[in-house]
């Protein structure tokens, strides 16, 4: 490949997105913004109990006010609607799966679980009405935190899982007692890894269009995965999958919150099923709040055994994760193998032994939040590694350094007995102290401690899964699906190209960087490449946006339909220039006899004699189509180092993020502006947690944090610019050498952030410090508390 | 009761008879059927629904369709012009200040009330001035990026 076609490659090129014009100008529609004729509202009556037994209902008034069409209670839904399922179905675990229905029928089990929904003509009617429900509630004790509901005497939620428990999983490796009875130190923590929100900003909600005549339900629905909502969908309603048209609109970020299907989901189609009409259901962000799922919250008891030069010998963990009042889709890997296989991360650690107890609290239930799991173990190991370098009297990178896994291209199997892909953690590491001059920084923080001012320095070196996955893994740890993704990459006559995928990104870009994957194999023009995606109608099954996993494996398919029909082209070249197919070179969108490129054919030319077939090879079909299902034949394992630095207000406890730097390697980057933009996207969210964020509930179960007025999102004027480098490691397995970049920057940064913290507060005296960092607890923990 | 009023949305008079109680970004949504305005919470925190009533910046959630009887309103889809984006859009189009999508209508709005308070604002009063309007997805990096952008388009 010539110099010059290298420099003006669009593979690599941060060209503007092709989904903005319709996003800047209001032209795009989501799902609460679709209108149908006749179309009616639903609203839902939640609990306010955190448990409690329901004695009865009397919708009597709320049936005959203004607007209402009808109101529906559990003992509407029932024979009609099956359990909701959950879709992760971890074996040897001791599984307990408490029956999650969509409306409650005797018992409510969390503060927002939905017992009865109104149907009204508009949607302010169907609010009025919802006052005028009277349900009878008989109080019960509740639990919510995870520990605590897994003790003798908690207040038990479901009779199938005794002491709350869900599951009991555990991974182990290597000797981890000769690791702690040989060790020269051992440290420990207990880790609170608190509940968050994730917060898209557009709340969930559906449209269901049921046509009694036929049996059809087309459903507009705000999820990251139509395909697995028309499957689910259809298990749960008995609609016939082939009826079931599932349409995923523009979507509002979704951070894992719209992978599950939930109780508004069914309740808004059972609706449109009784009544024969369009129905829309749109939350408000408090009824978000409280019933769309949440993320982390763990309790996590850390042990690290070390030798006295900072090697880690071991690491030994007991999690309690809290799952709330039900199993939701994913729920059950996401604590454990999303999170205990990565327990060694970027580090070669001889001996690995977690426990993890997924415990059911009188809270909203708990899905993938960005990162799944990761976060969670990331900031596991980050933070033990901090402790280890304190107790040793070590820098913190240094016992990073003498613990990293050497550099590796084409995998390195782990303790925990994953095969990462590939890794130069040392490399992202080091340019990340480079970049911000690691001994200045120390140095400048020993002159600011000499003057009383309190500097921080966090360093976190990261590894994660994502790219999700074999799908042969995945069965083997009881994901109820596949997680292979298909592409139909579709010439017109005219050299124009429509590409389909199952997939389904909102926000992420893959309109963008998947035209100038084809624009770069084939040359077509980026402008000239439509990429559909999120109407199950019209793409092929796919399953799903989220784990990282678009790029990374969809984006694979869209790699092999898009070489598929090179290969054809190059056929049909060398039918149409009388030469043999071996002898035909391609560059820069033109197949060429060798030696001769002025006998070429372009491939618009290519496409235009594929689709009139005038003139074709012996046994080619016509048409100029491919497509591919493409099952990956390992995760993808992006990594980096990320460096946070904070002053503290000694008078306040107040932090302030001076300074963010990302070092994150995805690969070769299709569109580095877009991967720039996934990074700041992610560690925002990531210093969310660390700063400000937490979903607070009461011993009653009411969660205090239920509107955006209390629950702390990051606002632009508490943050610095992020400043974003990358490194360069391909993937061995992927046909682009691509890896997954969505959560990366939220896996790494939580604990930046909260190194920095800690490292800032050196001077005080003070036992451990909760997330998130609140100027209070800061300030409590510089008395000493 | 039912209160006649004539809003003029993007240039065009609408006469409607609404509820008193309707907010601003439901006659938007609702009745003028402009859905570019998103509704991304209850308690006027996320700024998602903001738009020009008379020029100035508003959260449509927490102004009354009745209160703007009589007055100008403008949405976003009254800010292109045939189809080409206006400066403030242009910018957030170049310098990737958008990914969902979602905020962006109100965020458009914002930093357009910020350069018209402040024309040439620091990065610091950037993130001052967007600190009502809430993005999950760009971490204002990129946003800030766009007003500067803009900011500088205008000089």
């Amino acid at each position: 490949m010539s110099a010059t076609r290298t420099a003006s490659r669009v593979f690599g090129s941060g060209i503007r997105r092709r989904e903005d014009p319709r996003l800047l100008t209001g032209t795009a529609r989501y799902t609460d913004d679709m209108h149908l004729p006749g179309m009616l509202h639903a609203a839902i009556v939640r609990s306010p109990h955190a448990h409690a037994r329901i004695r009865g209902i009397d919708a009597s008034r709320a049936k005959t006010a203004a607007g209402v069409v009808a109101v529906y209670t559990s003992a509407d839904t029932a024979g009609v609607l099956n359990a909701i399922p959950c879709c992760w179905l971890l074996p040897n675990a001791g599984l307990s799966i408490g029956p999650y229905a969509a409306l409650a029928a005797d018992v409510v089990r969390y503060v927002g679980e939905a017992v009865v929904v109104v149907v009204a003509e508009t949607a302010y009617q169907a609010y009025d009405a919802l006052d005028l429900v009277v349900v009878d509630y008989e109080p019960l004790p509740a639990v919510v935190d995870p520990q605590k509901a897994a003790q003798d005497g908690a207040p038990c939620l479901h009779d199938c899982a005794a002491g709350n428990v869900a599951f009991h999983w555990n991974v182990a490796g290597g000797d981890i007692d000769a690791a702690f009875t040989n060790a020269a130190v051992v440290v420990h923590e207990r880790i609170v890894q608190q509940r968050l929100i994730p917060t898209a900003m557009e709340p969930r909600g559906a449209v269901a269009q049921f046509v009694p005549a036929t049996g059809e339900l087309t459903l507009w629905n705000t999820t990251q995965n139509p395909h697995i909502v028309r499957f689910v969908m259809s298990l749960v309603t008995g609609i016939s999958e082939d009826k079931l048209r599932v349409i995923a609109p523009e979507v509002g970020g979704g951070f894992g919150s719209k992978i599950p299907q939930l109780q508004g989901d069914f309740i808004t189609v059972f609706c449109s099923m009784k009544l024969g009409r369009p129905v829309k259901w749109i939350e408000t962000r408090s009824e978000n709040y409280i019933s769309t799922t949440h993320g982390r919250d763990h309790v996590q008891e850390v042990d690290v055994a070390a030798t006295r030069d900072g090697k880690i010998t071991g690491l030994r963990a007991t999690v309690w994760a809290g799952m709330g009042a039900y199993l939701s889709t994913a729920a059950p890997g996401i604590p454990t193998i999303l999170h205990g296989l990565m327990l060694s991360g970027p580090y070669t650690i001889p001996a690995v032994k977690e426990d993890v107890y997924g415990v059911y609290t009188n809270t909203t239930p708990v899905e993938a939040y960005r990162g799944a799991g990761r976060p969670e173990a990331t900031f596991m190991l980050e933070r033990m590694m901090d402790k280890v370098a304190h107790r040793l009297g070590l820098d913190p990178v240094d016992v990073r350094r003498r613990n990293l896994i050497p550099p590796f291209a084409n995998g390195h199997t782990v303790i925990t007995g994953l095969t990462y892909d590939s890794g130069n953690y040392e490399a992202a590491l080091t340019k990340a102290l480079d970049h911000v001059n690691y001994a200045r920084l120390r140095a400048e923080q020993k002159a600011a401690r000499a003057q009383g001012r309190l500097m921080g320095i966090g360093v976190t070196t990261y590894v994660e899964i994502c790219g999700l996955g074999p799908s042969q893994v995945a069965g083997a740890v009881g994901f109820q699906g596949g997680l292979w993704e298909s592409a139909i990459v579709r010439f017109h006559p005219s050299g124009k190209v429509n590409v389909f995928i199952g997939a389904s990104p909102h926000g992420q870009g893959e309109e963008t960087t998947f035209a100038q994957v084809i624009s770069d194999e084939l040359g077509v023009p980026v402008n000239d490449i439509k990429v559909f995606h999120g109407d199950t109608d019209n793409t092929p099954m796919g399953w799903g946006t989220y784990g990282s996993r678009t790029t990374a494996v969809s984006g694979a398919a869209l790699a092999v339909a898009t070489r598929k029909i090179k290969e054809k082209a190059r056929l049909l070249a060398g039918h149409l220039l009388e030469a043999a197919v071996e002898d035909i070179d391609y560059d820069d969108g033109k197949f060429f006899v060798k030696g001769s490129p002025d006998r070429a054919k372009s491939i618009a030319e290519i496409a235009l004699m594929a689709h009139v077939a005038w003139n074709m090879p012996a046994g080619m079909e016509p048409g100029l189509e491919a497509s591919s299902f493409y099952d990956p034949p390992n995760f993808s394992y992006p990594f980096g180092a990320h460096v946070a630095v904070v002053d503290l207000d000694p008078e306040t406890g107040r932090v302030t993020l001076r300074r963010y730097v990302a070092v994150d390697d995805c690969g070769p980057q299709i569109n580095p502006v877009i991967v720039e933009g996934q990074v700041h996207g992610g560690v925002v969210q990531g210093i969310g947690q660390a700063l400000w964020e937490e979903a607070v509930y009461d011993d009653n179960g009411q969660l205090l944090t239920g509107s955006l007025a209390d629950y702390a999102i990051p606002r632009a004027d508490v943050l610095p610019d992020i400043e974003v480098l990358s490194t360069v490691t391909p993937s061995p397995h992927h046909p682009l050498g691509v890896k997954g970049i969505g959560e990366a920057g939220t896996i790494a940064s939580t604990c930046a952030v909260y190194n920095a913290v800690v490292d800032a507060l050196a001077p005080f005296k003070f036992e451990t410090i909760r997330m998130p960092l609140t100027p209070e607890r800061v300030w409590r923990a510089m008395q000493g508390a | 009761m039912i209160i006649p009023v004539t809003i003029t949305v993007n240039g065009r008079p609408c006469h409607r008879d609404v509820e008193p109680r309707l907010l601003l970004v439901h006659f938007l949504r609702e009745v003028a059927g402009l859905t570019g305005t998103k509704v991304g919470c209850d308690t006027s925190q996320c700024g998602a629904c903001t738009v020009q009533l008379d020029g100035v910046a508003v959260k449509s959630c927490t102004c009354l369709a009745v209160q703007a009887d009589g007055r100008a309103i403008t949405t976003i889809e009254g800010l292109a012009t045939d189809g080409r984006l206006n400066a403030m859009q242009e910018a957030f189009w170049a310098k990737h200040g958008l990914q969902c999508g979602f905020c962006t209508p109100g965020m458009v709005f914002a930093a357009t009330e910020l350069l018209r308070t402040n024309p040439h604002p620091t990065a610091d009063e950037i993130r001052h001035g967007l600190e009502g309007n809430m993005c999950r997805c760009t971490g204002y990096h990129n946003i800030v990026r766009a007003v500067q952008h803009a900011a500088g388009a205008s000089r």
